[in-house]
C-alpha cells in the first residue's frame, strides 16, 4: 500500500501546476472559456510539450503513462486551474485508438485534437436509445443522425463517433470539414459542439463497440472526477481564506462555529470524493472498472454541487460576480455532473448491481 | 499509488483467517450475528483464544507482550474479526491503560498490572465522563485530595462501560483546583472493592444495561496508584484518546452491516416483490454502499499516513464523523427493511417460540437506537469538527 505519487507523476503534476499557474491564470482563462474556440492554440501547444497528452497513453501506444492514475494527475492539475482546453475528448480518444491498437501519435503531440462523440439528446449517457445510424457505402460507411454535447468538438480536427451498425453501437472516424459542426461555449466555461450528419463519409474504427465505449467512458470519468477533485480544492482554500479574512460584527467570521462545521463538513466530503476517485483510477483496467467509476461520479457530483454551493453561501454576494473566481469554480463544479452520467443515472447503475 | 497489500501482508490475512475460522467458537460469533448483548464470559473466553496465540494486546510493543504489529497488520486483523463475526476486543484494559503506562506508568506499575490485563485477572473500566464535563471533559468536578500516602477520592463518574464486569477503574480527578483547568488534573488507579464505591447501572435506550455511573465517597487508595506526575492527568487523557481513534472508522463493522442489509432487503418482500427491487429502498442501499467504499480508502490512506507520520493526524476524525454515520445509516436499514415485524420488543416472541421476521434479525430495531450512541461517544462528531476547524483548517 502506498498513497504516494511517483517521481514521474509527481514531476509532472508540478510542472502543470507551475505552468497553468503562470500562464493560465484565472483571468485569462476566463476571457479564452467563454467565446469560440473556447481554447488557446498557442497554450495547447504548450501544455502538449510538458507532456499532459504524453501521459493519456502507454508505452507501447506511443505514450508514457496511460494508466487511471496518470490521468488523474493531468486533470486534477486542470482542475485546479479550470482549464478549459479541450483534454477531455484527448483522454476518451487515445483510450479507444490505444484498444484498437491505432496510431496515435499526432493526437499525443497534440498537432490534432480529437473529440468523441457518443451523446445523443434522448440518449446523452449511454449508447441504449441511440438513434444515429450508419450504413455501408462502397468499402466505407456514411453516418446519419445528430450528436449532442460533444466537448472539444468546436475545435476538433477529427471526430470519433458512435452510431448503429446493424443493430449494434460502433465507433467511426469522421474528419471535421466532412461534417457539419456547431460550436458553442458552454455555461461553465470551454467549448461544445452539436455534430450534425446527414449521410456523412465515416471510416469504420470497430464494430460491436460497446466494451471499448464503456472502456472511453470509464477513462473519462476518472478525468472528470479527477478534474472535480482539483477544482474542489482549490474552492475550499479560496473559501477558508475567506472565512478569516472577512470580518462581520466586529470578527472574521471564521470565528463562528456554524461557518467553522460548514468548512469542516466540505472537507469531509472532498476527502471522500478524493477517496473514491483513488479508487476509481486504480480499477480502471480491471474487471470492475465500470462499477467503480459509477461510484465516483456518483459521489463527485454529490460533493462538487455541496462544494460549490457552501462556497457561494459562505462567501455571500462576491461569490455571485463573474469578477469572483468562484463563481467560475462553482459552475465547472455543479455543471460536470451532466458529463458522461449523473449523479442518478450512476446511482441507478449500482442499484442495477444490486438487483442481480 | 497502490491500493494493494504486500505480500506478507496477505498472507498474514490468511494466516488471521484460518485462525479465526478454527478458533472462534461458533456459539459466540452467532452472538455477534445476532447482536445482542454478549455475557462477561463469552468475552473473556474469546480474549484467552486470542492471547493463546499473542495476538491479544494488538497494540502493545513485543517486549510486554503485544504481536509488535505494524497499522497496517492492525487494520488486517481488526477487518477479518468484523468479517469471522468475532466480538470486539474489550478496549479499556488492552486499548487504553495498557498503551497508557506502557508511556507514562513506573516500572512497577507496567510489572505488576500488564500481565494482569493480559491474563483477564482485572477487568478495567474507564472513569473519564461526569454528570457535568462531557464534550468538557477538562471541566471535570471529581475530586483526589492528598492525604499522607492516600488519594481521598469524591464525586462521580458515568458511562463508564461494562463497568459492571470490572474490578477496576482508572479515573481523571482534579487534584488542584486553583490551576487552569487542564493543569490541575490526575490519572488515578482505583481498586472497585474499595469502600465508597457504588456502581449503578443506567438502562439504555433500546433497554440494554451497557454504562453505569460510579458514586465516589472518601475513596481511599494508595498515593502510587497515580499515574505520571501529578496535574498532568491531562497529558495522558490526550494520548489515550488518540489511541481510541485507531479504527474509529468502523469500516469493518458497516461492511458487516451492509452485507446483512443486503442479504435481508433480498429476502424480505413487498407486494410480492423483493425489497432489494424496490427502487427507493436500493437506492438508499446504493448509497452506502458507494459512501462506505469512499471510507475503506478515506480509512486506509489515514493508515499509511499514520504509518509514514509514525502517529494519526487531526484527519482522524474525518473516520470518526463520516464512519459513524455510515454506520448509523445502515442500522436505519436494517430496521426499516423488516417493516413493522422490527417492533417487538427482543425476547418476547422467542419465549413463545412464534419467529417474526428472518432468523437474527430480532435485535435489528434495538441495534439502530443503541447505535445512535457511535456519533456522540469517543468525541461527539460536534467536537470532531472543532477539532478539523481548528487542526486542519486553522480557523
Amino acid at each position: 500500500m502506498d498513497f504516494n505519487l511517483t517521481e514521474d507523476r509527481r514531476m509532472l503534476s508540478d510542472s502543470l501546476n507551475r505552468y497553468l499557474g503562470d500562464k493560465y491564470p484565472v483571468e485569462h482563462r476566463n476571457k479564452v472559456a467563454y467565446d469560440l474556440p473556447c481554447h488557446d492554440p498557442e497554450k495547447w501547444d504548450e501544455i502538449a510539450e510538458l507532456g499532459a497528452l504524453f501521459a493519456l497513453a502507454p508505452e507501447d501506444a506511443g505514450g508514457f503513462g496511460g494508466t487511471g492514475f496518470d490521468i488523474s494527475v493531468v486533470f486534477e492539475a486542470l482542475g485546479r486551474a479550470l482549464c478549459p482546453e479541450p483534454l477531455l475528448g484527448a483522454v476518451m480518444a487515445a483510450r479507444i485508438l490505444t484498444k484498437l491498437g491505432a496510431d496515435q501519435e499526432s493526437l499525443l503531440t497534440g498537432a490534432t485534437k480529437y473529440a468523441v462523440a457518443l451523446a445523443e439528446v434522448d440518449a446523452p449517457y449511454d449508447p441504449a436509445g441511440m438513434d444515429c445510424e450508419a450504413k455501408a457505402s462502397g468499402d466505407s460507411h456514411v453516418l446519419s443522425g445528430r450528436k449532442t454535447s460533444v466537448y472539444g468538438g468546436q475545435v476538433a480536427d477529427v471526430f470519433i463517433v458512435a452510431a448503429m451498425l446493424d443493430g449494434k453501437p460502433a465507433l467511426f472516424e469522421v474528419q471535421a470539414g466532412d461534417a457539419q459542426v456547431v460550436g458553442y461555449p458552454m455555461m461553465d466555461g470551454g467549448g461544445a459542439a452539436e455534430l450534425l450528419l446527414d449521410g456523412t463519409k465515416a471510416t469504420l474504427l470497430a464494430e460491436d463497440a460497446g466494451a471499448i465505449i464503456q472502456d472511453a467512458v470509464n477513462a473519462g470519468i476518472v478525468a472528470l472526477c479527477a478534474e472535480a477533485v482539483g477544482a474542489m480544492d482549490v474552492t475550499h482554500a479560496i473559501t477558508v481564506d475567506y472565512l478569516k479574512q472577512r470580518k462581520q460584527f466586529g470578527v472574521p467570521i471564521a470565528k463562528f462555529q456554524v461557518l467553522q462545521h460548514r468548512a469542516v463538513d466540505m472537507l469531509t466530503e472532498i476527502e471522500q470524493a478524493r477517496s473514491i476517485t483513488i479508487k476509481a483510477a486504480s480499477e480502471l483496467d480491471g474487471p470492475d472498472a465500470a462499477r467503480f467509476a459509477s461510484m465516483a461520479k456518483n459521489m463527485i457530483g454529490r460533493a462538487a454541487r455541496l462544494i460549490a454551493e457552501e462556497a457561494i453561501q459562505m462567501h455571500g454576494g462576491i461569490a455571485m460576480t463573474w469578477e469572483y473566481p468562484i463563481s467560475h469554480y462553482a459552475k465547472r463544479l455543479v455543471m460536470l455532473d451532466a458529463q458522461l452520467g449523473d449523479t442518478d443515472y450512476h446511482l441507478s447503475r449500482i442499484m442495477a448491481d444490486l438487483a442481480a | 499509488m497502490d491500493l494493494s497489500f504486500t505480500k506478507e501482508e496477505m498472507e498474514f490475512r490468511d494466516e488471521v483467517r484460518a485462525y479465526l475460522a478454527d478458533n472462534l467458537p461458533e456459539r459466540i460469533s452467532d452472538a455477534v450475528r445476532r447482536g445482542g448483548e454478549l455475557t462477561k464470559e463469552m468475552m473473556e473466553e474469546w480474549h484467552a483464544i486470542l492471547q493463546r496465540k499473542g495476538w491479544l494486546a494488538t497494540i502493545w510493543p513485543k517486549e510486554y507482550g503485544g504481536p509488535g504489529w505494524t497499522p497496517v497488520q492492525r487494520h488486517i486483523f481488526e477487518e477479518e474479526c468484523c468479517r469471522a463475526y468475532a466480538p470486539r476486543i474489550v478496549p479499556f484494559g488492552l486499548n487504553m491503560l495498557g498503551p497508557v503506562l506502557i508511556k507514562f506508568g513506573t516500572e512497577e506499575q507496567k510489572a505488576e498490572i500488564l500481565p494482569r490485563i493480559l491474563d483477564a485477572t482485572d477487568w478495567w473500566c474507564q472513569g473519564y465522563s461526569e454528570p457535568g464535563a462531557g464534550s468538557d471533559l477538562a471541566s471535570l468536578k471529581t475530586r483526589a485530595v492528598r492525604d499522607g500516602d492516600e488519594w481521598v477520592i469524591n464525586g462521580q463518574k458515568t458511562w463508564t462501560t461494562l463497568g459492571q464486569h470490572a474490578n477496576k477503574i482508572f479515573c481523571l480527578c482534579r487534584t488542584d483546583p486553583d490551576a487552569k483547568q487542564q493543569e490541575g488534573i490526575s490519572f488515578i488507579l482505583v481498586d472497585l472493592d474499595t469502600p465508597g464505591i457504588e456502581m449503578r447501572p443506567i438502562k439504555l435506550i433500546e433497554g440494554g444495561h451497557e454504562v453505569n455511573e460510579v458514586f465516589f465517597t472518601d475513596v481511599r487508595v494508595p498515593y502510587g496508584n497515580l499515574v505520571g506526575e501529578e496535574n498532568k492527568g491531562w497529558t495522558i487523557a490526550k494520548y489515550l484518546l488518540t489511541h481510541e481513534r485507531t479504527g474509529i472508522a468502523g469500516v469493518g463493522f458497516s461492511m458487516q452491516s451492509l452485507e446483512e442489509v443486503k442479504a435481508l432487503a433480498r429476502k424480505v418482500k413487498r407486494g410480492g416483490k423483493r425489497l432489494i427491487d424496490d427502487p427507493l429502498f436500493a437506492a438508499r442501499i446504493a448509497q452506502a454502499e458507494v459512501d462506505l467504499e469512499a471510507m475503506k480508502i478515506t480509512n486506509l490512506r489515514m493508515l499509511f499516513k499514520a504509518q509514514e507520520m509514525g502517529a494519526p493526524g487531526p484527519e482522524t476524525s474525518i473516520l470518526k464523523i463520516k464512519g459513524t454515520v455510515i454506520h448509523q445509516e445502515l442500522k436505519d436499514l436494517a430496521r426499516r427493511a423488516l417493516g413493522p415485524v422490527a417492533a417487538p420488543f427482543p425476547g418476547y416472541l422467542a419465549e413463545g417460540n412464534i419467529m417474526f421476521g428472518p432468523d437474527g434479525t430480532e435485535h435489528n430495531a434495538a441495534r439502530y437506537f443503541n447505535n445512535r450512541k457511535t456519533s456522540i461517544f469517543g468525541g461527539s462528531n460536534e467536537i470532531q469538527r472543532n477539532i478539523l476547524s481548528k487542526a486542519a483548517l486553522e480557523l
